[in-house]
């Protein structure tokens, strides 16, 4: 493999990670509160409000039903606004954050709905406040789901951020394609999917790994 | 302590609205053990849940330590809720935190220093028998340590009162009892009022001062857990009562007595033993003076709030002189005597 290739290879593993990382993060902190907000406001929820709760049930399944190449040309004015380009990796980092935000909240709401009820109730003749049932028994019980739930979304990231080349974003992905597929070099093709297979891996049982520490059921 | 008035719960169900409870009243003195039992469905759960608001009433208020808590407005309510500490049928505790982190959430729920809760939940651990467990996750404990912690848990923030949901009944009859023991020796402690629900009379029997038993969202029968196990007023009470006290005939017994063509001319009869006579030895008595045959067909010797309490089936043979001269006897010892030949019959069961 000669050093040309390999350092190729390291800035795309660079712009994957950091267009992952950075969506997954930011991702996560509005997907979270939000796979929240759907738990309280469901119907028996704590904060019971069935309107708000379609509302957002519809939004999120709005933007979890838009292909992710749709949804990244189609936010490219958004994308605009917030990183003042539409090319690059940072521009792709946007629409791949769109679409973690509602992926990472239906698989927190799973993640939560698993937490038994009667928790929330013991909590609450306890006399614990919403927040408190919130953030002392539904996230603290949820956190090994969560985490599962974070690791999935992360893996996902990875297969979306392959599409970021189409708005400039680089990434191992963006490699296979263009040098890869477009100018038929099997190798470096092989040599891409080889390095996302470890990295997918690396994520995965770095995930189960902590799923393992954390469960204590 | 405890006072229910006039309480119905409605619930809206798929086909109209379910009344869960039907204007139930009740009142529950402070240090008492209060007992309701009900087959499931009976309304039992609502209604210990109505007593912390778990479940709002529909009607009726709900008066802890003289307050209404229908009239509390949230974060009073939540005050209050403190006062009530609550222990369930499958221990609800988080599987996220060790023993002593779980009998720590209420008190850090109410915002006290880490040291504050050591100070109080190390006692607490040492009062249900845990404290070498205290580093344990739920999961690593057996059915009865759990509900330990679920107790210690309850007891965090010095309630007044306790609301045992089915606290035994995931429990094998061992640990019931010693849970049980636990709870009686906590309340005899600690000057609680213990209100529990349960579909077992044996619980009720081992532990309750006074019984109320629901059926249907009604409370149908209630009074000293003595009096209602030895005098049954209504029907399913007394089916509940059946089998813990031994009333019921066994239906081999029964049959037997059945086929035997002489039987219509013997008495067949219920005994109870209560009142101040049930310790005597009535039946040696009874036999000697009168020259009667007794024969023995089913009993039991029981004691019910530390009162003995007995139940004997007996097959008397004798004239007929002899066998009223018997029953005169037996009232005389203030024992009650039930005839029970019209009850044998093969197609229906003596209750």
């Amino acid at each position: 493999m000669s050093s040309a290739l390999i350092e190729l290879l390291f800035d795309g593993l660079l712009e994957t990670l950091v267009m992952v990382g950075v969506s997954g993060g930011i991702g996560a902190a509005f997907g979270i509160p939000l796979g929240v907000v759907l738990i309280l406001t469901d119907r028996g929820g704590i904060l019971q409000n069935v309107p708000l709760n379609r509302a957002l049930g519809l939004i999120v399944n709005a933007a979890r039903s838009t292909p992710f190449i749709i949804l990244m040309v189609a936010v490219i004015p958004f994308t605009r606004l917030v990183v003042g380009t539409s090319i690059g990796t940072l521009a792709a980092v946007v629409p791949l954050t769109i679409a973690a935000i509602p992926f990472i909240a239906r698989l927190v709401e799973t993640a939560l709905r698993e937490v038994p009820a009667g928790l929330i109730e013991a909590a609450e003749a306890m006399g614990a406040t919403p927040l408190q049932i919130v953030t002392k028994v539904l996230l603290p019980e949820a956190l090994p789901g969560i985490i599962a739930g974070l690791t999935i979304t992360l893996v996902s990231l990875i297969g979306y951020s392959a599409m970021a080349g189409a708005v400039g974003g680089g990434g191992l992905g963006d490699i296979g394609i263009r040098y890869g597929y477009q100018r038929f070099l099997p190798e470096v093709m092989l040599a891409v999917v080889a390095v996302l297979i470890v990295f997918v891996q690396g994520v995965q049982s770095l995930g189960d790994r902590l799923v393992r520490r954390l469960s204590h059921r | 302590m405890i006072e229910l008035r006039h309480i119905t719960k409605r619930f809206a169900g798929v086909s109209g609205s379910v009344e869960a409870l039907r204007d139930v009243s009740l009142e529950i003195a402070a240090g008492e053990i209060f007992g309701v039992i009900g087959r499931s469905g009976a309304g039992k759960s609502t209604l210990i849940r109505c007593i912390n608001l778990l479940e709002r009433p529909t009607e009726g208020s709900v008066i802890v330590a003289g307050r209404d808590l229908t009239l509390l407005k949230a974060p009073a309510l939540r005050a209050a809720r403190r006062d009530i500490g609550m222990i369930f049928q499958h221990f609800n505790l988080l599987s996220a935190r060790n023993v002593f982190d779980n009998v720590a959430l209420p008190l850090e729920l109410r915002g006290e220093s880490r040291a504050a809760i050591k100070a109080k939940v190390e006692p607490l651990l040492e009062l249900v028998g845990l404290a070498d467990k205290a580093g344990r996750y739920p999961a690593q404990l057996s059915g009865g340590q759990k509900q330990r912690v679920g107790i210690a848990r309850a007891l965090a923030t010095d309630p007044k009162v306790l609301l045992c949901d089915e606290a035994t009944s995931a429990l094998d009859p061992e640990t019931t009892e010693q849970i049980l023991a636990l709870i009686k020796d906590i309340r005899d402690r600690l000057k609680l009022t213990v209100v529990l629900i349960t579909h077992e009379m044996a619980v009720v029997k081992e532990i309750a001062d006074r019984v109320a038993v629901m059926e249907q969202g009604r409370v149908i029968e209630q009074g000293k857990t003595f009096d209602v196990f030895t005098r049954p007023q209504h029907a399913t009470t007394r089916s509940f009562v059946a089998d813990q006290i031994g009333f019921a005939l066994p239906p081999a017994l029964e049959k037997r007595i059945a086929a035997d063509p002489d039987h219509v001319h013997a008495g067949l009869w219920r005994i109870l033993f209560t009142g101040p006579h049930a310790d005597e030895p009535v039946i040696a008595a009874l036999s000697r003076n009168l020259n009667i045959d007794l024969n023995i067909l089913h009993g039991r010797i029981d004691e019910i709030q530390g009162r003995p309490f007995g139940v004997m089936v007996v097959q008397a043979r004798g004239s007929e002189a002899q066998l009223t001269a018997a029953r005169q006897f037996l009232a005389t010892r203030q024992l009650h005597v039930e005839d029970l030949n019209h009850v044998v019959r093969p197609d229906r069961i003596a209750v």
